[in-house]
């Protein structure tokens, strides 16, 4: 049963020894997948390099469909893992600030580490920027506060909110996903 | 283009993105397993500056104000303690050894064809701080809002992907002198 850190099988030093490995091998893919080139990021948002995508979405659902059929083995307790809290308005604010920032910058926080670590200049220039964002936010933070903390709706799954079950959810979400596969290399195929 | 490089033997040609993603995906289905939790980037940002505001400012203050309190528990050793910061410097030990063996390390500036190196690295800390306004806004960027998130269906992380791809392409055709 799992996950290790909530049954007692890893302690806190064990779990703290997780974070470089689990970080190295994301890096790792990272790197391997070309995400550490903003050029290549950048493309996705001219439909000339659909790597962003293609990355993002089967990572996201080889995650999704391992820890739904893990649960359903009861081999893990989703219960149990920490679902990000929901705040409707800064949620959808922050996403269009990250956005503009995302297209102008051309690497997210991640990626820009492993550009940096290539060597790329602009990436230690992205992670300049995100230190500055952050104090930037901090420094405002009495004033955003009211607006940070709106809108809440608890820990929930979109699932939970449309009254379906998270099979479904799954199905749904490897739908669009695979649905937009399909367009990613037929857009490719067009491509002189 | 990479301005400042020099020819060298061409690197090595990358992964097909669906690997690299099952690779991540897996990944990230280990961290939910082994610590009951995702990936993260941005979260690791904001312990590095909660950590040197203390500095300056001095822990008690920093320690006292809501914005950095949440990552200054340990005072200025907080940062050693914390998951996302030690996650974060795998990230850069990891992609630096796929880099080196794939022969991709190297110095210099990637950027679009019509703009110099100047000028990439003003875009480059601007987007930065919009990013980094952007996700303590949201909670979270794209690993530990989009991919962790969503992965687990979260409301508030599909909201996030959904803003962030929205306004990219939106935007993409007037920043289109940056890239193309």
């Amino acid at each position: 049963m799992s996950p290790l850190s909530e049954t007692g099988i890893l302690g806190p030093a064990g779990v703290l020894l997780t974070a470089p490995l689990i970080g190295f091998a994301f890096g790792w893919f990272l790197e391997r997948g070309g995400l550490g080139d903003a050029r290549k990021l950048a493309g996705q948002f001219y439909f000339t390099d659909l790597t962003v995508f293609k990355v993002l979405f089967s990572a996201l659902l080889t995650a999704m469909l391992g820890a739904f059929w893990l649960d359903r083995f009861g081999l893990l307790d989703l219960e149990l893992v920490y679902l990000p809290e929901t705040f409707v308005l800064p949620q959808a604010a922050g996403g269009v600030l990250f956005g503009a920032g995302f297209l102008v910058g051309g690497l997210c926080p991640g990626t820009s580490c492993v550009a940096a670590a290539a060597g790329r200049i602009d990436g230690l220039g992205i992670i300049g920027g995100m230190l500055l964002g952050v104090a930037g936010f901090n420094a405002a933070f009495d004033w955003i506060a009211p607006f940070y903390d709106s809108t809440a709706l608890g820990a929930v799954t979109f699932t939970d909110m449309a009254g379906i079950s998270r099979g479904a959810g799954v199905a749904l979400v490897t739908a669009i996903a695979l649905a937009g596969f399909a367009v990613a290399s037929r857009l490719e195929r067009q491509r002189p | 283009m990479i301005s400042d490089a020099r020819g060298r033997k061409p690197a090595a040609r990358y992964t097909d993105p669906y690997l690299a993603g099952i690779g991540i995906g897996l990944v990230l289905l280990a961290a939910y397993v082994l610590v009951g939790r995702g990936l993260g980037a941005s979260g690791a940002f904001a312990s590095v500056v909660a950590t040197g505001t203390a500095a300056v400012q001095g822990t008690a203050r920093a320690a006292a104000a809501p914005a950095t309190a949440p990552y200054l528990q340990q005072g200025l050793s907080s940062l050693l303690g914390d998951w996302l910061v030690l996650e974060l410097a795998g990230v850069v030990a990891g992609g630096f050894l796929s880099a080196w063996m794939a022969g991709r390390t190297r110095r210099g500036i990637v950027h679009g064809p019509r703009i110099d190196g100047r000028q990439r690295l003003y875009a480059a800390v601007s987007g930065g701080v919009l990013m980094g306004f952007g996700a303590k806004l949201a909670r979270g960027c794209t690993s530990g809002q989009a991919l962790t998130g969503g992965a687990l269906l979260s409301t508030g992380s599909w909201i996030f992907i959904a803003a962030c791809f929205a306004t990219g392409y939106a935007l993409a055709p007037a920043a289109r002198r940056l890239w193309r």
